[in-house]
């Protein structure tokens, strides 16, 4: 059975269609009495990327839990969308080379998939060569393109990437962003990414929720850089590259390193992305 | 060929059918310990058995059942290693099976047979308690394979892409449960866990996916199982620990098989 596409399901003017798909309220989550998740909320629109930021031990990877239904929080609610179907890419996945597993039969442990659309799907995330390989052969960069591509096998309405980088060297990272930059459009679903890793995160970003246990602040990458509460958190010079590098990120480079300019994404045009950034909420 | 045989045979494979697929599991998910302290407390299903007046088979296979929840429920603490806790079950209840044993007094049993295996005295009973097994596990498999599969490479994607991960893992250990209940038969509640742990890693080297190597393992166990009672009739050795022993060479074999240098399983190199 195969899932209605998305592209049939919505319109196809706006990225960001104001249509929520996952809402977070007033979680609280505690282990043997700390306080992880103090008060949190949040919320995720189709075609909105949503990036979680926070130190580690700051409570980003229970939250994602706790939207995921994978832990049940003391107090607060998750909301989704009726239907809301969720690829997700955890920051782990424990490969172990007893058990072999084609990267092929790996993804069509999600949905019984032809072999033609998993190429396909692989050669979308960069990974097409990889489809015959055991997936505990692969490199930890190889790897996290293979469950991005796991992650998309059920053409998602929302795309939770925890740690997507994690393994993945520099240079490959700002590909990777705009991979995900891509699937988003390509799938018009919403995205929720986790990383500390703030410099690249930025670019490809529309809202940054920067969490400490309650969420520090909220907003645009650009404003958020010129919170107080992110430069207490981060450290002034962090926030200072943070803002001076989403400020110069109209282009992006193509594969020789070339700039091309953003265009085409209504997000990438400078009103836009105006709109967005006085929206700076404290809590 | 004497009836006996026939039915040792018959047994015996059957055991194997099982010990394929499922020892794959338990491979995979490491769960070996888990099997061992499972198997190990089997002896207390037979004073169970006595006690209750029951088939001594069927005491030990309800016995195994209900010490797999309890174990599902003794790993939800995170007290100690799980290790170290299932290694303190298993011979404490392999202690506790054996003194319990001795103490009913008119229960005579076989003690050689149940610690390695009398597989030349399954009875018609049991032949028919195996294949019915035999039938439920595929049954079973049939519906939770692909879950199983899935939650046994991440439990967290598993659910997100909407498994049910409790009654997955639950029916996992329960088929556990079963077939070390009647493969202590055979090879005996010493030796079961290799019978379930052999097959499958030796079938891990020639396989590529999942299914091939479950299916291999089968293979595999019904050739140790035929081997080892072949050999055990010819040279009269005790039947349990020759089947584990046929299990263990093949295994040897395949792993000291030199390996072929072929890029096509790593086309990305």
């Amino acid at each position: 059975m195969n899932p209605t596409p998305i592209s049939q399901r919505h319109g196809r003017d706006p990225v960001i269609q104001h249509e929520l798909l996952i809402e977070a309220r007033d979680l609280c989550v505690s282990f043997d009495g700390r306080q992880i998740l103090d008060h949190v909320a949040l919320e995720i629109m189709r075609g909105e990327i949503v990036t979680l930021v926070g130190l580690n031990g700051s409570g980003k990877t229970t939250l994602v839990r706790a939207l995921l239904g994978l832990l049940k929080p003391d107090r607060g609610t998750v909301r989704r969308t009726p239907g809301l179907r969720i690829g997700f890419s955890p920051q782990r996945v424990h490969r172990d080379a007893i058990l072999p597993m084609t990267v092929q039969r790996f993804l069509t442990l999600a949905t019984p998939t032809p072999r033609a659309r998993l190429q396909a799907l692989l050669d979308e995330v960069g990974a097409g060569r990889l489809i015959d390989s055991q997936i505990a052969d692969l490199s930890g960069g190889e790897f996290h393109r293979v469950l991005l591509a796991r992650a998309i096998v059920r053409e998602p309405d929302l795309l939770v990437l925890d740690e997507p980088l994690a393994g993945v060297d520099v240079a490959s990272q700002a590909e990777l962003y705009r991979l995900i930059a891509h699937l988003r459009e390509r799938y018009r679903c919403g995205v929720l990414l986790v990383s500390h890793d703030l410099y690249v995160v930025m670019a490809a970003t529309d809202k940054v929720v920067c969490l400490n246990h309650h969420v520090c602040c909220t907003g645009h990458p650009r404003s958020v850089a010129r919170d107080a509460q992110f430069i207490a958190l981060f450290g002034p010079h962090v926030a200072e590259t943070l803002a001076v590098y989403t400020h110069e990120h109209d282009h992006r480079h193509d594969m020789s390193g070339e700039p091309v300019p953003l265009a085409g994404s209504p997000l990438s045009t400078e009103t836009a992305r105006r709109s967005r950034e006085g929206s700076v909420e404290d809590s | 060929m004497d009836d006996f045989i026939v039915r040792a045979m018959l047994g015996g494979i059957g055991v194997a059918l099982l010990a394929g697929p499922l020892g794959c599991f338990l491979v995979w998910r490491r769960m070996a310990f888990f099997g061992a302290a499972l198997s190990h407390s089997a002896l207390l299903g037979v004073a169970l058995g006595f006690v209750l007046g029951i088939n001594l088979s069927l005491g030990i296979l309800i016995f195994c059942l209900v010490v797999a929840l309890l174990l599902i429920l003794l790993e939800r603490q995170r007290m100690l290693a799980s290790d170290t806790l299932l290694a303190i079950l298993a011979h404490g209840a392999l202690a506790l099976g054996i003194v319990s044993v001795a103490l009913i007094e008119h229960l005579r049993i076989d003690l050689m047979g149940y610690l390695f295996g009398d597989v030349l005295a399954i009875s018609r009973e049991d032949l028919v308690l195996i294949y019915a097994l035999v039938v439920a596990t595929a049954i079973a498999l049939k519906f939770t394979w692909l879950p199983l599969l899935s939650a046994t490479v991440s439990e967290d994607i598993a659910a997100v892409e909407g498994v049910r991960i409790t009654p997955v893992r639950l029916a996992f250990v329960l088929l556990i449960a079963a077939v070390i209940a009647v493969g202590m038969k055979v090879v005996g509640l010493l030796l079961i866990v290799s019978l379930l742990i052999v097959p499958a890693a030796a079938a891990r080297r020639v396989s590529r996916t999942p299914e091939q190597m479950a299916l291999v393992a089968m293979l595999i166990g019904v050739l140790s199982v035929v081997a080892g009672l072949l050999a055990s009739l010819r040279w009269d050795l005790p039947s349990g620990p020759a089947v584990v022993i046929a299990a263990v060479l093949i295994f040897a074999a395949i792993t000291a098989w030199p390996r072929r240098r072929s890029r096509a399983h790593y086309p990305h190199v």
